[in-house]
């Protein structure tokens, strides 16, 4: 069987959006192009569970067919790599269960299923998890409330790496942020397998004053078209020496 | 992280029957015994016989958790994790359905309150313990992953290391799909994410450690040299200091090499301990002498049991 690569965009924001489109309406769009939407948004150590500028954070996972999770930056590392897993279930679910509604009938998903049919179909889950190759954009808000969080989010970015690396399938990994100095986002680290190198790039992060949430999510959806063309053919191409 | 998930927990209260919808078992709730990420364990009663029920919201992990307690029961011989009692669904009447699964429930006491109570000889039957598992384990295909002192419970005559959260046990080779980040060889920078016999032997080790640390202790600049340090610092582990720190840098390739070492320190120190009879690193017990010593000749004879029947196993 051949396997697919899951595409996500994993958005690290502190505060709200203020400028461009409605994120959510973005994040509806990216979904619709098969790439899910994660949201994780930093709490102010002094911040309650609910603050009020983070609301969004759950609407533009849900609208993206991702996962969201607001946490404080000491939990930072964990939370990355969790919500990145558990979406990468979440879309394979996804897909198993389309399958099981053309199979047996429009009602029908997993839940509906007895425990061990279950059992049986969420070991092909697990499977396709640890086999999927894997791209993840992620969009890192640098506006000036950010700053501090920064180094946090490098190394919960560099701990993201050696989860994913250690799974059988292969990943990608980019590095947009925004605001961009003239555009939306700007490219931090373009499309590579590991983030070891990114300790060299992240200094040079500036902090800027808006966040455009919405546009950045529509910017970074591009990032995947442009990469995928190529690599989907070379990817056929190592795919075929593995075989033989 | 979600709002649901509270849900369950309002409506399981003491008292509270709960049936299932496919096997259409009954169990009476007694208590809450704890909540983890991913749902709330109960103890509970069906026909007479306490058990263990966890339930979620999360159909897809417990359903993860469940196919790992059945694999673990199929490694002969060894009550490796909880047996598996029941696996259904719990219908609570417009709100939705619940999954839930019932195991076996073990009762004891953790390992640093064991440890505190009974003294630091357990140290060296308790590392032994845990080997022979790992092992028989890692044999079977599976690395545990999220090895740590709140999944391990001692159980009381005979003194055993059962443990009690396998969620996180994952086939040898894919990536390790649970972890805690103090236990965790990759968030110290000692190895990867990879299931390998290895990374367990790493939070072996970080095991010990915790039950000494009880709140732990920082990464700082020099992971590997804080690690050694807090290895050396700990006077009930100096005996096993080289083990432990060859277990940190991932120099034992299987749980059975570290056994063996262990195994032989272990030898040494009981012979130390005889003929020296009482000296000073035990005589903080309170028990009279005869009865220590008696110990120690029990200890003996299972540690030379221990060593001959590793070489026995091929």
């Amino acid at each position: 069987m051949k396997k697919g690569t899951l595409k996500q965009i994993l958005l690290i924001t502190d505060g709200c959006s203020n400028k461009g489109e409605d994120p959510a309406a973005t994040a509806a769009l990216a979904l619709q192009q098969g790439i899910t939407v994660n949201v994780i948004g930093i709490l102010e150590d002094d911040q309650t569970e609910e603050p009020e500028g983070l609301q969004e954070v759950e609407e533009i996972a849900l609208s993206g067919g991702g996962v969201s999770q607001l946490v404080y930056k000491q939990a930072l590392s964990q939370t990355v790599q969790m919500v990145t897993k558990q979406a990468m279930t979440q879309t394979i679910q996804g897909f198993v269960n389309m399958e099981l509604k053309q199979i047996l009938g429009k009602e029908q998903t997993m839940e509906d299923l007895d425990p061990e049919k279950r059992g049986e179909i969420m070991e092909v889950v697990e499977d396709l998890g640890e086999t999927s190759d894997l791209e993840v954009l992620v969009l890192i808000d640098t506006s000036a409330s950010m700053h501090d969080k920064l180094p946090t989010v490098k190394e919960a970015l560099i701990d993201l790496s050696i989860s994913l690396n250690s799974r059988v399938g292969r990943n990608r990994f980019a590095i947009y942020n925004f605001p961009g100095k003239r555009k939306d986002i700007d490219k931090v680290l373009d499309w590579s397998p590991r983030l070891d190198s990114i300790s060299s790039v992240f200094p040079k992060l500036t902090s800027g004053g808006i966040t455009p949430t919405g546009p950045a999510i529509r910017e970074a959806m591009y990032q995947f078209g442009k990469k995928s063309l190529l690599r989907s053919l070379r990817n056929n191409h190592e795919q075929d020496i593995e075989n033989v | 992280m979600n709002k649901t998930s509270k849900t369950y927990d309002t409506f399981l209260r003491p008292g509270i029957t709960i049936q299932g919808k496919w096997h259409h078992k009954q169990y009476v709730i007694i208590r809450k015994l704890g909540k983890g990420a991913i749902g709330s364990v109960y103890l509970c009663e069906s026909n007479g016989k306490k058990a263990a029920l966890k339930v979620s919201d999360k159909s897809a992990s417990i359903t993860m958790e469940v196919n790992v307690l059945k694999s673990l029961g199929k490694v002969q011989g060894r009550s490796l994790g909880p047996y598996l009692l029941d696996v259904d669904d719990w219908i609570v009447p417009g709100v939705g359905a619940f999954s839930f699964y019932v195991m076996e429930y073990i009762q004891g006491k953790t390992l640093p309150e064991y440890m505190n109570q009974r003294g630091e000889e357990w140290i060296g039957v308790f590392m032994l313990q845990l080997l022979d598992d790992l092992e028989s384990l890692h044999e079977a295909g599976w690395v545990f992953g999220d090895l740590k002192v709140d999944n391990l419970l001692v159980t009381s005559s005979p003194a055993r290391l059962r443990w009690v959260d396998v969620g996180g046990t994952t086939q040898v080779g894919r990536a390790i799909k649970e972890y805690t980040e103090f236990y965790d060889r990759g968030y110290w920078g000692l190895g990867t994410r990879k299931a390998e016999p290895s990374y367990d032997l790493f939070a072996l080790v970080m095991v010990f450690l915790s039950v000494y640390h009880p709140n732990h202790f920082p990464k700082g600049q020099n992971p590997q040299a804080i690690l050694f340090n807090r290895v050396d610092r700990v006077k009930a582990l100096k005996p096993y200091s080289s083990c432990l720190k060859k277990a940190l840098v991932g120099k034992y390739q299987t749980s059975a090499e570290m056994k063996q070492e262990i195994s032989t320190v272990l030898y040494d120190l009981q012979m130390q301990k005889t003929t020296r009879s009482n000296t000073n690193s035990i005589s903080s017990r309170r028990q009279d002498k005869s009865s220590n010593a008696l110990e120690y000749i029990g200890l003996v004879l299972l540690a030379l049991g221990y060593y001959l029947s590793s070489l026995l196993i091929p």
